[in-house]
């Protein structure tokens, strides 16, 4: 089980804010961490330096011994990071099936072909077996603009999955997700993830949630780790306890 | 320097933001633009849809033999011709890319198979000088599409009109290249092999880009249908998405401007051995905006729609400008308002209103919601 | 050294008329976001105007008015054009756009524009309309080795006095505050409760104006044909592309760099006098696509 995920001392500022200040951790592989912290503590933005979309203003990533700091996204992605977005970004006017389709087609490299269907047999059947695995089964024809919130979190998540990451991060997979569902959602995602060596990174805010379903906790508050171990020594923790749960001194 | 979507990550403000939409100069309001350009919801059409362009393509075949008077063959094979650079500026316009600038590849496609002509080229034939002007528009496509493809919005419109505007005033001026205002009559010795007496000749040629015609219906059919051309409708709903599924818009832009270049080239080809004369105004800025309003007025919601605007287009003016010579324009800006006002998806979509399906350009299409709206929504600054 | 000094006045001359018709155009995209592709018909219906006015008062070159009214006629032809048309086309067309983004509007405009076209066809018919008058009234005077018409300076004092006007509304007015607060942001200014609907109106009318009123005055150099504006259009996407679209100062110094590039393509490479402008704009696109003083805009949220 090797580092899968490095970063070293990344510092990203936006003005006078410090998203990103002196972040250091070490990620293992096959590990599910939970990314926990208030609003505005550099969790969003530690995803988006991580897969490219932000460039540190010092510091560096390491993705399995590789320096990834400063790639673009889909040199990030192509290298076997994914990730899901707070606000679910997916293709509005075309179908759920399509949207994973396009997500194959690009896995598998033929994204390129002009000639031959994007609906191919296998890729349609390779698609609704994926798609079962997240709970869609019927109306998998339907445009994602008919979706409810939770449903293209899910459908977020399903297709950054589809990549074939090794490593996966999830930003808020359950935030827009009812209450009843949460739990489904997130046991959904973890049963498709056993069957596979990923690595998974999501942040959260339902404490629960994090507690249930990550073996270690890293916590943020303003920028840097503020705590860093399994949930329920984190969770004792006083600073945790004041900074994050909000707990009175 | 590319002037990359989304590239707002790095200046962005506060911490948590995901790039709050597009810099509104690159980008303007997609919504509207969506509605303007949305693509069909299944290229593959239904049985009733073929057997319906089944139905008009024997219309079509038939039709001259049937009596279609020799100067409406004439005017349907320009305006096919012309159909197929427009289908060229919808390929882009599925990419929510408008290129004001397609009158470059009508020309170099013309002046390809004009010059070549000229300067003695051995096949004379209606053929070779097709692919000959297609040839022209995709590799001078590869080159501009080069820089082009790293623009978007009104800059890919303003860029694609300066190079349109570069070659005509090369056209123009290069009087001993280009025979200048005069242009250059076009004369080939056949088609296909064949040599039609000179009161067939307008019916072969007819065929003939009628056949060029259908070749490039299905290719666009297939091109629509393939990874490629979903690609370009993820890319018309969410670049970020695209590249971070690990796919280059910029590459997927750049393929597609070459293909819809090829395109131009091949119907300005056509047109130049169909008329028999080219001159600079192929390449001058109202030739590109004639292109982006049929492309407007067929709507983008199908591969035959090019060809039934510039069909209606051909036909109206023709009419039109007999009828009244100092107003037909004004038809045509009032039709572009109408359109743009109050049905985005061109003809097409009023046409599978008729039909009963669903309005792909526009209603039926991606989600109206206003601009600010939109760009609040990709942010969740809190 | 006398070439040289004839291509500085032609290029000057020239960039004056460049200047007139792009400085509007311009400032409405600055506080806009529209691109009125209709701004050449103004600048056309301007020049209509003027020449039409011209003719009537003085047929024949003489008339009852002293001629060097002319002048004052130009430039009420100008800002009456400017006035009528400038507060019609925005209310019934530019309005219903604004939000759709800038590639919207340019179609709209170009529907404008063809329709336009035809009004100024229907109404002074396709003869041209030559209404020389206050060209041939001012007369010429020896210059760099030839004999240099004196119109084309008042051209060029003019297009300065538009540069002054401009810079005094946008600079020392109330209303130019205001505009500059809108073009900065148009929300917050909205949300302070400026009356972002009325600056619209306004600006637009002005740029209408400016147009209406370089077409007056440039009549008198040439005759007046239908089709006068399609040149000018595009030539002002150039001018407003090099100098930076929202930038009335960078719409001065693209002009000026235009119109000395061509003025020296004139008298030394004829052949590529209209090549240079396009290749100039291709060139700022693909280097600096806001143009030389486009600047970045402040950020929306």
């Amino acid at each position: 089980m090797g580092v899968v995920l490095e970063a070293l001392n990344v510092v990203r500022h936006f003005g006078a804010v410090k998203a990103a200040d002196n972040v250091s951790v070490q990620l293992q592989e096959g590990q599910t961490v939970g990314i926990v912290g208030p609003n505005g503590s550099g969790k969003t933005t530690f995803v988006n330096i991580v897969t490219g979309y932000v460039k540190p203003t010092a510091g560096q990533v390491r993705f399995r011994e590789q320096d990834i700091t400063g790639l673009e996204p889909r040199e990030v992605t192509n290298l076997g990071i994914a990730r899901s977005f707070q606000i679910p970004q997916l293709y509005t006017s075309l179908t759920i099936l399509e949207n994973m389709l396009i997500a194959l087609s690009i896995r598998s490299r033929q994204h390129w072909g002009f000639w031959g269907p994007l609906k191919s047999a296998d890729r349609v059947g390779e698609a609704t077996q994926l798609l079962a695995r997240f709970g869609f089964a019927d109306g998998i024809d339907q445009r994602v603009s008919t979706l409810p919130e939770g449903g293209r979190k899910l459908l977020d998540v399903a297709l950054s999955f589809a990549l074939g990451p090794k490593l996966l991060l999830l930003d808020e997979p359950t935030s827009g997700v009812s209450v009843d569902d949460k739990f489904g959602v997130m046991d959904t995602l973890m049963e498709a993830m056993k069957r596979s060596e990923i690595t998974a990174v999501f942040i959260e805010h339902d404490m629960d949630i994090v507690a249930r379903y990550a073996d270690r906790v890293l916590v943020f508050a303003e920028g840097s780790i503020l705590a860093d171990g399994d949930p329920d020594s984190v969770f004792a923790n006083p600073a945790v306890r004041t900074h994050v749960l909000g707990e009175g001194v | 320097m590319s002037v990359k979507p989304g590239s707002l990550g790095g200046e962005s403000g506060v911490g948590e933001e995901l790039g709050v939409g597009q810099d509104t100069a690159f980008r303007g309001d997609r919504t509207d633009e969506q509605a303007l350009t949305g693509a069909t919801s299944s290229p593959r059409p239904s049985r009733r849809g073929l057997l319906a362009a089944l139905a008009i393509l024997a219309l079509l075949v038939l039709a001259p033999l049937l009596g279609l008077p020799s100067w409406l063959v004439f005017l349907f094979t320009v305006a096919f011709a012309k159909g197929l650079v427009v289908l060229g500026v919808v390929l882009l316009l599925r990419g929510d890319l408008v290129s004001f600038g397609h009158g470059l590849y009508y020309a170099i496609g013309a002046y390809a198979a004009g010059l070549a002509l000229r300067a003695g080229f051995p096949l004379r034939d209606a053929f070779p000088l097709a692919v000959l002007g297609a040839l022209a528009g995709a590799v001078l496509a590869s080159i501009v599409g080069l820089f082009l493809a790293r623009y978007r919005g009104i800059f890919f419109g303003m860029l694609s009109t300066a190079f349109s505007m570069i070659l005509y005033s090369l056209l123009l001026k290069l009087y001993w290249l280009t025979g200048g205002t005069d242009g250059i009559a076009v004369r080939i010795s056949s088609t296909l092999g064949l040599q039609p007496p000179a009161d067939l000749i307008r019916l072969t040629q007819y065929y003939f880009v009628l056949a060029l015609v259908v070749g490039s219906v299905y290719l666009a059919y297939r091109v629509a249908a393939s990874p490629l051309g979903y690609l370009m409708r993820g890319i018309n709903d969410n670049e970020i998405r695209v590249e971070y599924m690990g796919a280059s818009v910029r590459r997927a832009i750049y393929r597609t401007y070459v293909l819809s270049g090829a395109l131009g080239g091949l119907g300005g080809a056509l047109t130049a051995i169909t008329v028999g004369h080219i001159a600079p105004d192929l390449a001058y800025w109202t030739a590109s905006g004639e292109f982006v309003f049929i492309a407007l007025l067929g709507g983008s919601g199908s591969v035959f729609a090019p060809f039934v605007g510039a069909g209606v287009f051909e036909l109206v003016r023709n009419y039109a400008q007999k009828a009244s010579p100092y107003t037909w324009q004004m038809l045509l800006g009032s039709v572009l308002l109408v359109i743009i006002l109050f049905a985005p998806g061109g003809l097409w979509s009023v046409f599978e209103r008729l039909v009963g399906r669903r309005p792909t350009g526009s209603a039926g299409g991606p989600e109206k919601r206003p601009a600010k709206e939109r760009r609040w929504a990709l942010s969740s600054k809190r | 050294m006398d070439q040289i000094a004839i291509v500085v006045l032609n290029g000057i001359v020239f960039a004056s008329y460049l200047f007139l018709v792009s400085a509007g155009l311009t400032f409405i995209y600055g506080v806009m976001r529209i691109l009125n592709t209709a701004h050449g018909s103004i600048y056309g219906l301007g020049a209509y105007m003027g020449a039409w006015l011209i003719v009537r008062l003085w047929p024949g070159g003489s008339g009852a008015l002293p001629p060097w009214t002319s002048f004052l006629v130009l430039l009420l032809a100008g800002v009456f054009i400017g006035l009528v048309v400038g507060p019609l086309m925005e209310r019934l067309f530019i309005r219903r756009v604004v939000d759709r983004g800038e590639v919207i509007s340019l179609i709209l405009t170009f529907a404008l524009f063809l329709i336009l076209d035809d009004v100024m066809k229907l109404i002074w018919g396709v003869d041209p309309l030559l209404a020389d008058m206050p060209y041939s009234m001012l007369g010429s005077i020896p210059l760099a080795g030839i004999t240099y018409p004196i119109y084309p300076f008042l051209l060029t004092i003019v297009a300065g006095l538009a540069a002054l006007v401009m810079w005094a509304i946008i600079n020392r007015t109330r209303f130019g505050k205001l505009v500059t607060a809108v073009i900065a942001d148009r929300e917050i200014s909205s949300a302070l409760g400026i009356n972002v609907p009325r600056i619209y109106s306004f600006a637009f009318t002005l740029g209408a104006i400016l147009a209406a009123v370089g077409g007056a005055f440039i009549a008198p150099m040439s005759s007046v044909v239908p089709g006068i504006s399609i040149e000018v259009i595009i030539l002002s996407f150039a001018v407003t592309t090099i100098g930076g679209l929202g930038s009335v100062g960078g719409a001065a110094i693209g002009a000026i760099m235009i119109g000395l590039l061509r003025a020296g393509a004139v008298q030394y490479v004829p052949e590529l006098d209209l090549f240079v402008i396009y290749a100039l704009m291709t060139l700022i696109l693909l280097i600096k696509p806001r143009g030389l003083f486009g600047g970045v805009e402040a950020r929306r949220i």
